[in-house]
């Protein structure tokens, strides 16, 4: 009776079994790779907003203080947008005819707020508080980047869980002195182990164990 | 001379009765699959069980749309049908493990020629085991955050939970049961291969036999493989039910939290299994003619085998009602009083005695130890006994929490049931395209018991019952 197979169907049994196990590795690689892409996080992606506001025009070039918009970040849980009077405080008196501008005078003008895309968007399951975050000594750019080099703002990081966790375990390594909070400029290595780990004392942060209990963000 | 011979034919019953020779063994399983028209019988039995197996895919589809609320389980008996059905599976598919790995070890023979459907019976009844916790999860298709793996959220699984250990138990032991099944079935894939005259049944047989020619390289290869997988598979016997039991007594619930339900546990899941693969083999011997390969003698072992591990089971119901009393506690002393005779599940607890205690004494006696009808009748009564064991467990257990006020009765929903008499109705429909597909039972292991195959030895043995003793060695202690 005639072999089924050729003599050759054993190297390529032999062979599939290390592609199979080369494959399977790739494919786990790809996996986690993907998950943690800005195609899934959002990650660096500028979001376009209805007027072409700049961050690094207002912050940089102006210097203003990210406490003149985002009234709310020091009491509250969510930073605060500024409703369309903050924008005129200036705009009423300077760029009061530039085109660029006529998103912001109608939304004035009709009372109806500017609908802003939202860039950091956190699930609904996670509680998240901006003014304990504050209190403790988490500088913005620390999460959101250098928001005073961003044209159109798009997110720093990935929001992921393991990227929230990370600070969580370890504090010490992010915190900066309560005068530094809104310093765009700031960097993690201006201050020693020994000052973050005295910052924290006096913080009173909670043991690392309490900050990543579920009940902390998933209540 | 004819004397003796019948002494020993009493002593150690031969393996395979009638008349075989190394080919006429060959033509009776293969024929099964290849050359015989599939009977009639089978066309009913699948039907009726693939039909059953649809209710099951529309109450897992339902189940996903709505969510686990269409089940009868909530607080205080937040566990209820989805445990129960996963332990009773898991428990039905330990006797496959226990008769091709330990008995293989231990070098009892008469595990050959039920090695097969029970090694296939396992794997079909984790297959149906696994669906229930799978599903319970609420969101099946995240069920991969049970392992671990790096994931985004930067956690770890919790390895202090038995649930976590469940997920690698039963996942082992799916794996190397499934490994276990393959190797062993490869030299009866070529067979097939090789005799099969349809095209593509070769071509698949072929494929699945992964060139196996039988040279003797081969055959030691395979020896070696199969005698690893058999010592990978005996310490999963004890460990996965273990551990299944793990996930009820560590927690401190009064009626769970006992020392004795690990090896409890692993009884029950034999006795469980034995009674499975009786009522499996029993019409399967009758309807394909295998008498002669399942003998009278298998069908009495595995008796004997259901009434030790079941009287394990009675000691392990005696000593939880006795650690109820013992330990003096009034939390476990009402659990059992409430268990026993003063809850409203009372009706359960006996049934369960009355299954799993009672039925099994006629065991004692020959007359029901022989008779196919007795032991298939035993076996439904002990599978219905096993499954209200985990009902009296769980539910019992639950239903009186600590608190009063959050005391609640439980009662399944239509589609508890559905979900649960589906899984049986899956898991006959797999054994029927087994029974169908593959080889009942191993061809080249039965082969080996024949006459033909014992090794003749050089020099001429000095008497009639040292070559006696030399042919059947230790493998006649059965």
């Amino acid at each position: 009776m005639a072999q089924v197979f050729h003599r050759s169907a054993n190297n390529i049994a032999r062979i599939s079994i290390l592609v199979s196990i080369f494959l399977a590795g790739l494919a786990f690689y790809v996996y986690t790779q993907v998950a943690r892409s800005s195609y899934l996080t959002g990650r660096h992606i500028e979001k376009q907003q209805p007027v072409q506001f700049s961050h690094k025009h207002h912050v940089g070039d102006d210097g203003i203080d990210c406490r003149y918009c985002h009234t709310a970040v020091e009491t509250s849980y969510s930073a605060g947008i500024p409703p369309t009077q903050t924008c005129m405080n200036c705009h009423s008196q300077i760029w009061n005819d530039s085109p660029y501008l006529e998103p912001v005078r109608a939304s004035f003008r009709e009372n109806k707020p500017i609908e802003w895309e939202r860039v950091h968007d956190l699930p609904e399951y996670a509680y998240f508080n901006h003014s304990i975050h504050v209190a403790k000594g988490v500088g913005c750019s620390t999460c959101h980047g250098q928001i005073d080099n961003m044209p159109a703002v798009y997110q720093e990081n990935t929001l992921q869980m393991e990227w929230c966790l990370s600070c969580h375990r370890e504090p010490e390594k992010y915190i900066r002195p309560k005068s530094e909070i809104y310093n765009m400029e700031w960097n993690d290595a201006d201050l020693t182990m020994d000052e973050r780990n005295q910052l924290k004392a006096d913080y009173k942060i909670r043991s690392s164990q309490m900050l990543t209990s579920c009940s902390t963000c998933h209540r | 001379m004819q004397e003796t011979k019948n002494i020993e034919r009493r002593l150690f019953p031969p393996m395979v009765e009638g008349e075989h020779t190394l080919a006429s063994v060959s033509d009776k399983i293969g024929d099964v699959t290849l050359n015989k028209k599939t009977p009639f019988h089978w066309f009913i039995g699948f039907g009726i069980a693939f039909l059953i197996a649809q209710m099951l895919l529309f109450t897992i589809v339902y189940l996903v749309v709505t969510g686990i609320g269409i089940w009868g389980n909530n607080v205080p008996v937040g566990w209820a049908f989805d445990i129960i059905n996963f332990v009773w599976w898991i428990g039905i598919g330990h006797a496959g493990t226990l008769i091709s790995a330990i008995l293989l070890l231990l070098n009892q023979k008469w595990r050959t020629s039920i090695n097969r459907f029970a090694e296939a019976m396992t794997l079909f009844a984790v297959a149906c085991a696994g669906l229930f916790p799978l599903l319970h999860t609420g969101r099946p298709w995240l069920a991969y955050w049970l392992f671990p793996y790096p994931n985004t959220m930067g956690m770890w699984p919790q390895f202090r939970s038995p649930l976590m250990w469940d997920v690698f138990a039963v996942s082992t032991y799916a794996t190397v049961s499934l490994l276990f099944w393959y190797v062993g079935l490869i030299p009866d894939l070529a067979t097939l291969r090789d005799r099969a005259k349809n095209k593509y049944f070769r071509l698949v047989y072929g494929l699945l036999s992964m060139g196996w020619r039988g040279s003797a390289r081969h055959w030691h290869r395979y020896e070696i493989a199969y005698l690893l997988l058999a010592g990978l598979s005996t310490p999963l016997v004890l460990s996965v039910h273990s551990i299944v039991s793990l996930d009820f007594s560590v927690a401190q619930l009064p009626g769970w939290h006992a020392t004795i339900f690990p090896p409890y546990f692993v009884a029950g899941a034999i006795f469980a299994g034995f009674a499975m693969v009786l009522i499996l083999c029993i019409p399967l011997r009758n309807w394909y003619k295998m008498q002669d390969f399942i003998t009278h003698r298998h069908l009495v072992l595995m008796g004997k085998v259901m009434l030790a591990t079941g009287l394990i089971v009675c000691y392990g119901y005696a000593m939880e009602a006795f650690f109820g009393w013992y330990s003096a506690n009034q939390y476990e002393v009402f659990m059992i009083k409430n268990r026993i005779w003063n809850g409203p599940y009372w009706w359960s607890y006996w049934l369960l005695i009355l299954c799993n205690g009672l039925s099994i004494q006629l065991l004692w006696f020959k007359r029901f130890r022989e008779s196919e009808f007795w032991l298939f009748l035993i076996s439904i009564v002990v599978s219905v006994g096993m499954w209200l064991e985990r009902f009296v467990i769980i539910v019992t257990s639950l239903h009186r929490d600590f608190l009063p006020s959050s005391w609640a009765m439980y009662s399944p929903t239509v589609f508890d049931w559905s979900m649960f008499i589906g899984t049986i109705g899956f898991f006959f429909t797999l054994i029927y395209l087994f029974v169908r597909f593959l080889p009942i039972i191993s061809i080249f292991e039965v082969r080996t018991l024949l006459p033909e195959a014992q090794v003749e030895h050089a020099h001429e043995p000095f008497s009639h019952t040292e070559k006696v003793n030399e042919i059947q060695g230790t493998e006649d202690r059965a």
